[in-house]
């Protein structure tokens, strides 16, 4: 069997695992919903366009960011319940960057459509806004080449892809995900890099995920083993 | 009781592992819990399971619970209905008799813990006695609409804590302290949630004369207005008109409680001359209670007021498609449409059951995701895991915690 490119510098799995923390703030209108989304701590807006990611892992598709949900299901504003929950998260390099959007398209709906102002949540149903507190662990788990790197990705649970590839990428805006940072950086494959930074993470469940980046691991290191 | 590794087969190893790297991180501190009872109600039942689980962790916890004679507990009570938003007379002789048997608790009770978990209100005013350490209040009561005199009194005590904890978003105050959602669980190897053979169920069936020759609903829940079971009659009456179906009502009824009584006496009437309604009177039976549920087609839960509702999630662990008041901890264990069906009303939950009982295979998959939704959020394995970053929490004041 070829020998496998070695990295400069390890890769060290970590996970991530998070408190739902509450802030007290609630909406009842959609006016109230866009005013509070523009104060509230970038935490926050992570918390409630991410939290069904994990949550619902296993739902495919996947429901819609909080937002959208509250949006069409409680005040049944389905169309822009759509525009919100199809808001391609991935394109959004910085937490402020998807605040923006998400206000500018509730402030664009409101503009056009004078009735959606008078839309309120019934008692017990309004938007509660909470963030995420999260707690980054190293997991014991680190690769020093691509073997490896599959290997490990097969064992550790899915808060550790997640962390990875959401927390890192938009959350701690590391310009991309860890896994496509090293294997650029480390391993210099930079197509390859590429090539998973070009999934869409956000309308698969953290299992396809997995497999998926298991899928195109294998693919590569057949490659090379043919060269 | 069960051992952290019997939980490997249902949550897999991985979540296990991150609770003993989690519970290594709390080493040399000491978690003391307080409530106001050992055995009865459900802190007891949740720390009767979870305390051995920390020990076993390595997590060094203690368990302490506070005296207080009759009259405490009648003032208590009503603290709980007053926060609950239901009527009731509480006077100045109250808060001084809560103070006083408060007072003899802060002298009697050894407070060693780091970090000191109060639960509920009855204890609360031992925080008069923090000096150095940590303090949580942990709120299990529905307190979206408290009374605002009760409410007063107890944030005089509130605001001393480092943080509090609720069930649900809709309970949050605004509070100058952190406040945290950690939702109550259940446990998968528990006797109302284990697994059981079906010569067991059939047994219980059996029992109570039921056949399985037409579809069950069942709602359980003592009989208590707040469950609305006249409101479940209504809408299996709605439904019965279209699709034969049966329904089982099952709880208990303290026999302290007048009220309960009453209602089960006002079900009866509702339903009488119907011999597809089947009203059981159950003694504390888990394994009944576990059986009952999984021979139901569909599981109501018509409550107009639930504190959290854990009954939802017993019921989603089965697997079975469930309808459910969009009330209290409820929406977020059914998400509507994705884990099961949310009402509002009467005519919403029996239009719901129709659905359900018409299209079997939309029911199975609601049901399915259900049992998924609960296995990543709802059981023990998680609370222990909030309990734990909770208390790693106090340590931390950053949004994004290295560890």
């Amino acid at each position: 069997m070829p020998e496998q490119i070695k990295a400069k510098e390890p890769f060290k799995f970590y996970t991530r695992l998070h408190l739902s923390e509450l802030t007290g703030l609630r909406a009842t209108t959609l006016g109230q919903l866009a005013g509070l989304i523009k104060k509230v701590p970038g935490s926050s807006i992570y918390h409630h366009t991410h939290r069904f990611l994990q949550q619902h892992q296993y739902l495919s598709p996947e429901p819609p960011n909080d937002f959208a949900y509250w949006v069409t299901e409680i005040l049944g504003e389905d169309e822009l319940g759509e525009k919100l929950a199809s808001i391609d998260t991935i394109q959004y390099s910085t937490i402020r960057a998807l605040r923006e959007k998400i206000v500018s398209t509730i402030e664009g709906h409101l503009k056009n459509n004078v009735l959606a102002k008078l839309r309120f949540a019934r008692s017990q149903e309004e938007f509660y806004f909470m963030k995420s507190v999260s707690f980054v662990l190293p997991t014991g788990y680190s690769a020093v080449d691509l073997k490896e790197f599959t290997e490990a990705l097969r064992k550790i649970t899915i808060d550790s892809i997640y962390f990875h590839i959401f927390e890192a990428r938009l959350r701690l805006e590391r310009g991309g995900n860890d896994f496509s940072n090293w294997i650029e950086d480390s391993l210099g494959d930079k197509g390859l890099a590429d090539e998973i930074s070009n999934l869409d993470p956000y309308t698969q469940t953290l299992e396809n995920l997995r497999n998926a980046l298991i899928r195109i691991l294998e693919k590569r290191m057949g490659t090379q083993w043919r060269t | 009781m069960a051992h952290i590794k019997e939980y490997i087969p249902i949550v897999g190893r991985s979540i296990v592992d991150d609770l003993q790297l989690i519970a290594d991180k709390l080493q040399g501190k000491t978690i003391q819990h307080i409530n106001s009872t050992a055995v009865g109600g459900g802190v007891a039942e949740i720390l009767n399971r979870m305390v051995p689980l920390l020990k076993e962790l390595g997590v060094d916890t203690r368990w302490d619970v506070i005296k207080g004679g009759e009259q405490f507990f009648e003032i208590t009570k009503k603290f709980h209905n007053a926060l609950h938003g239901r009527p009731e007379i509480i006077n100045q002789h109250d808060f001084d008799a809560f103070m006083e048997t408060t007072q003899k608790n802060i002298e009697e009770v050894d407070i060693s813990g780091n970090i000191v978990f109060v639960h509920d209100p009855q204890p609360i005013g031992l925080v008069k006695k923090k000096s150095g350490n940590k303090w949580i209040w942990r709120c299990h009561i529905d307190v979206s609409n408290p009374n605002q005199k009760v409410w007063k009194f107890l944030r005089g005590f509130i605001d001393q804590y480092d943080s509090a904890v609720f069930s649900a978003p809709s309970f949050s105050q605004h509070l100058p302290i952190r406040q945290f959602l950690i939702s109550p669980s259940i446990d998968p190897l528990s006797d109302k949630n284990k697994e059981l053979p079906q010569e067991t169920i059939d047994e219980v069936l059996q029992k109570y004369g039921i056949t399985k020759d037409k579809p069950i609903l069942t709602q359980i829940s003592r009989f208590d207005r707040l469950k609305d079971p006249l409101g479940v009659i209504e809408a299996y009456q709605q439904v019965k008109r279209h699709i034969d179906c049966q329904l089982i009502l099952a709880g208990g009824a303290a026999s302290d409680d007048p009220e309960g009584l009453r209602v089960l006496e006002e079900v009866k009437e509702k339903a009488k001359n119907d011999r597809d309604i089947h009203i059981l009177l159950l003694p504390q039976n888990d394994i009944e209670v576990n059986a009952l549920q999984r021979v139901a087609t569909i599981i109501i839960q018509k409550s107009l007021k639930e504190g959290f509702g854990l009954t939802v999630s017993e019921a989603l662990w089965k697997a079975k498609p469930v309808v459910a008041s969009n009330v209290g901890g409820i929406p977020l264990q059914v998400k509507h449409k994705y884990s099961g069906l949310l009402c509002h009303s009467v005519d919403g939950a029996a239009f719901a059951i129709k659905q359900l009982l018409n299209s079997p295979e939309y029911a199975k998959k609601l049901g399915e995701n259900g049992r998924e939704h609960i296995r990543s959020n709802f059981l023990l394995t998680r609370h222990l895991r909030d309990y734990m970053l909770l208390f790693l929490s106090l340590y931390h004041g950053e949004d994004v915690v290295y560890l």
